[in-house]
């Protein structure tokens, strides 16, 4: 540890610091170091649960997302092995759902087709699995789309932590497992979730959309189709930092 | 049903026995009675809800007033000398599996392994188990059934497990004095005692084989309120089956155990977390502890040692293998769905309900206990210089005497096999799904956790087994017991049982076997917890020691992976079509 309190780790050829608190995936976003993500969000407690952003340091693999900096880690992150498992996870996603990009309202927004550019994926290379999941559109201004849905539980964080509506929960084990509403009937038209919540917006894929504001941004000029998922994940955690400054 | 026939009884039972009253009563659990649970529990209906969708043993559908779940375990799974059992009795009392039938009398699934490994094929009617299926005994059970005799007036030698233990080693050739181990603790003092165990080099049994002692001091030395004692109970990994044994006939040392833990590190508090499979183990367990609460062993001033006080409770799971992992274990306990936790910080400092936790195996408090009364020395005497003390084995599957056997650590696996009348031998699984696979190249090795760990499983296959059939039921063991948190884990574990699956079905090419190296290893690498880093584990030691296994099932010519017959089926069903011309034979 240096004087002033900073330490560093190390992330494959780049030294940074880091303060104490910090996981690998705070300290490497403040450096500039981009870590392919889905299921982080800066200022939501970190889930760890879609492993894109799995590290190795010493002979162990792990998230950083949930893994604190120590002092003098070695981090590999951007190799060709590791962003080939990276792939490998972002079509699983993708086979796991019924994903319809072409018509889909969140195509050009969604992080999960940026992911995939990003990682030069050009196939799902796995099969479809095709599952029958159920849409909730019962909410007079926002939709649950299940089939879209990639169980990264931002929606849930946001919903419980941010929002303190506490809307959203993920029950069912293995590929059963789907994204439920915290009300009696199940339905999203009973729960307090206004179009203006963080959960109602922070859904990565297509899986909660807003209603009646289709294609109001052209394909073309949509977010990933201006900005790299690393450029955008980079914004995030500056705004991030100035609204923490700011409070 | 009315309101009060639900919230008769207070908050103070665990959130998964009311459900499972409620599960017995209604033979499911309805939506009513999820919001009645959330509003008596004061917790979100998305708790409630989550909880019932994520344990086997809940269901939101009702099963059958006889609800009839087989084991799918290689060795007590229901196939029996070629015969499928649970075909059979479907097909005697005209049920379609996982669905009740009309009347709703008896519904029939399958479940993973029920820890009757050492009985042949084995079931459980209502949670009871019965062991050592057949045929004629199938036969007998559908004609109990369809003249609707209540399960406690069966044969009453259908309803008893039986306990082969073929071989006694250190621990369980030690008589056992209740209160010998806390007079022992008592007299020499907390430092002492925990020195003493730290000085033995126990290891936990249940698998990962941590320090128990240096657990004990971390635990203790965690600044906290309150600290509390597990028991994990949970014996879930497949062919594994020897805490069920140990739960019988050595409860009371291991409840003896986990209150000399107690003393050690200062917790008020234990629990026994028992898989819900061993239910019926239930109250032997309550009248272990009611003894011991009458002898002074537990309770408030223990052996009238002024503020040592000590209780345990008995929580009972409810079909979820995941529970075993530690920090799901303690999830499970705190009334959530068994999703492991982010590991750091450990239950040593941030457990049950947040405050530092022991969790230890059965058999590792049954060592901690005999281990104060006799000496660390006594217990290093045995088994190698890394490896203290002896191990209980759980043998099942190709060998004459299948049982419970307790050998010193450093015995070798033929020594094992040789005991077991195993003969003909193509392989060895160690640990169970998630441990190693080993062909006779490696018999001469030995159990030990510096070489072949086990947490008890030791499955023998014979020369005569498919073993690309056990490499598809591990693989459905693990898609169905994936939690679903992480997403290699929860789809990696899937591809690899569809993968497996199709190369079976005379649908791999060549390079499925590269697939299938890929796939194993990012479900290894990049999942959050043991079950997903060992789900492949199988896989790997398959295609390294058994290519031939794979291999053999790959066709000369290419096949399509895509079936489309297989395809049909969704259209068949909407149909109701099953004859000749509504299948495309194109084989
Ligand atoms: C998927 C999974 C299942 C497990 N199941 C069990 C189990 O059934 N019993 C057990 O004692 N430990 C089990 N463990 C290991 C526990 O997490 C933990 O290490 C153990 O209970 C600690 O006790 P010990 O040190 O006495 O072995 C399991 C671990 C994993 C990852
Ligand atoms: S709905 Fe969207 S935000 Fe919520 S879990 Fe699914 S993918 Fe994530
Ligand atoms: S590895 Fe599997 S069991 Fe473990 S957290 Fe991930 S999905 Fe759940």
């Amino acid at each position: 540890m240096t004087d002033d309190g900073t330490n560093t780790i190390r992330i494959d050829e780049q030294e940074i610091p880091f303060t104490a608190g910090q996981t690998i995936m705070d300290a490497a976003l403040a450096a500039g170091i981009y870590i392919p993500h889905l299921c982080h969000y800066p200022g939501l407690s970190p889930s760890g649960n879609c492993r894109l952003c799995v590290v190795e340091t010493g002979n162990r693999s792990v998230a950083a997302c949930t893994t604190p900096a120590a002092a003098g880690q070695q981090i590999r992150s951007d190799t060709p092995e590791m962003n080939a498992a990276r792939k490998a996870i972002t079509q699983m996603l993708f086979v796991e759902g019924n994903h319809i990009c072409p018509s889909c309202e969140k195509t050009g927004n969604c992080k999960l087709q940026a992911m995939a550019y990003h990682l030069g994926m050009l196939d799902d290379h796995f099969p479809q699995f095709y599952q029958r999941r159920e849409i909730d559109a019962s909410h007079p201004e926002i939709l649950l789309d299940r089939c879209r849905c990639i169980l990264c539980d931002l929606c849930v964080r946001a919903s419980r932590d941010i929002d303190k509506k506490n809307v959203f929960a993920i029950a069912g084990r293995g590929t059963n497992a789907q994204l439920i509403v915290n009300t009696p009937s199940g339905k999203l038209a009973d729960a307090s979730i206004a179009v203006t919540d963080l959960a109602a917006n922070i859904c990565p894929v297509g899986a909660i959309l807003i209603k009646e504001q289709g294609y109001q941004v052209p394909i073309g000029k949509r977010i990933f189709d201006q900005s790299t998922i690393k450029e955008i994940a980079l914004q995030e955690h500056s705004a991030q930092q100035e609204t923490d400054r700011d409070s | 049903m009315t309101r009060t026939n639900i919230c008769h009884s207070s908050n103070s039972e665990h959130l998964l026995h009311r459900l499972h009253a409620i599960q017995q009563q209604y033979r499911h659990i309805p939506s009513q009675a999820m919001q009645q649970v959330a509003a008596e529990y004061r917790l979100p209906v998305s708790q409630i809800k989550s909880v019932v969708a994520f344990y086997a043993f809940f269901s939101t559908q009702p099963c059958g007033r006889y609800h009839i779940l087989f084991s799918n375990c290689t060795s007590c799974g229901y196939w029996s000398n070629g015969h499928n059992l649970l075909q059979s009795l479907c097909q005697l009392l005209q049920v379609t599996p996982g669905q009740p039938r009309a009347d709703g009398l008896v519904s029939i699934d399958e479940t993973s392994c029920i820890g009757m490994c050492d009985h042949g094929a084995s079931m459980l009617v209502n949670g009871i188990p019965i062991i050592g299926l057949n045929p004629e005994k199938i036969a007998h059970i559908a004609q109990q059934i369809n003249s609707e005799v209540p399960i406690q007036h069966w044969s009453a030698t259908w309803l008893e497990v039986p306990d082969r233990v073929r071989r006694r080693d250190l621990l369980l050739s030690e008589a056992w004095i209740p209160g010998s181990a806390l007079q022992q603790a008592l007299k020499q003092g907390a430092d002492d005692t925990l020195a003493n165990i730290q000085r033995s080099g126990l290891r936990g049994r249940g698998g990962a084989g941590f320090d128990t002692g240096q657990k004990w001091r971390l635990c203790r030395e965690a600044s906290a309120d309150t600290r509390y004692v597990i028991c994990n109970a949970d014996e879930g990994e497949p062919g594994t089956f020897k805490d069920r044994y140990l739960l019988l006939e050595y409860a009371d040392a291991m409840l003896e155990g986990m209150t000399v833990c107690a003393f050690v590190i200062g917790a008020s508090q234990g629990f026994v977390y028992l898989r819900g499979e061993y239910r019926y183990l239930l109250p032997s367990l309550q009248a272990a502890l009611d003894r011991r609460r009458t002898q002074g062993l537990l309770g408030s001033c223990i052996l009238d040692r002024e503020g040592f006080d000590f209780d345990i409770s008995i929580v009972i799971g409810a079909g979820a293998y995941i529970c075993g992992e530690e920090s799901a274990l303690i999830e499970s306990l705190e009334g959530k769905p068994g999703i492991p936790r982010i590991r750091p910080p450990f239950p040593v400092t941030h457990g049950y309900l947040g405050q530092p936790t022991v969790v230890n195996n059965v058999e590792t408090f049954i060592a901690a206990a005999q281990i104060t009364v006799h000496g660390a020395d006594w217990f290093k005497a045995v088994g190698t210089s890394t490896s203290a003390g002896s191990k209980v084995f759980s043998i099942s599957g190709d060998c004459e005497k299948p049982g419970i056997y307790e050998y010193p650590f450093g015995i070798t696996i033929r020594q094992v096999l040789d005991d077991c009348d195993a003969v003909d031998v193509q392989a060895v699984q160690i640990g169970g799904p998630a441990g190693v696979l080993l062909s006779a190249r490696d018999f001469n090795r030995t159990i030990a956790f510096e070489d072949v760990s086990t947490g008890g499983s030791f499955l023998v296959f014979g020369k005569q087994r498919d073993l690309l059939a056990i490499h598809r039921n591990f693989a459905q063991f693990f898609a169905h017991e994936s939690c679903g948190f992480c997403a290699p884990c929860r789809v990696g574990t899937q591809l690899l049982k569809i993968t497996l699956d199709n190369i079976a079905a005379g649908r791999g090419s060549t390079g499925d076997l590269e697939e299938l190296q890929q796939l194993s290893q990012i479900v290894q690498h990049q999942s959050h917890c043991g079950l997903g880093h060992s789900a492949a584990n199988h896989v790997l030691n398959g295609l390294r020691q058994f290519p031939h296994t794979f291999t053999q099932a790959l066709k000369p010519h290419f096949t399509a992976r895509f079936d489309l017959d297989r395809s049909l089926a969704s259209a068949r069903q909407i149909t109701q079509r099953d004859d000749a011309a509504a299948h495309l034979d194109n084989r």
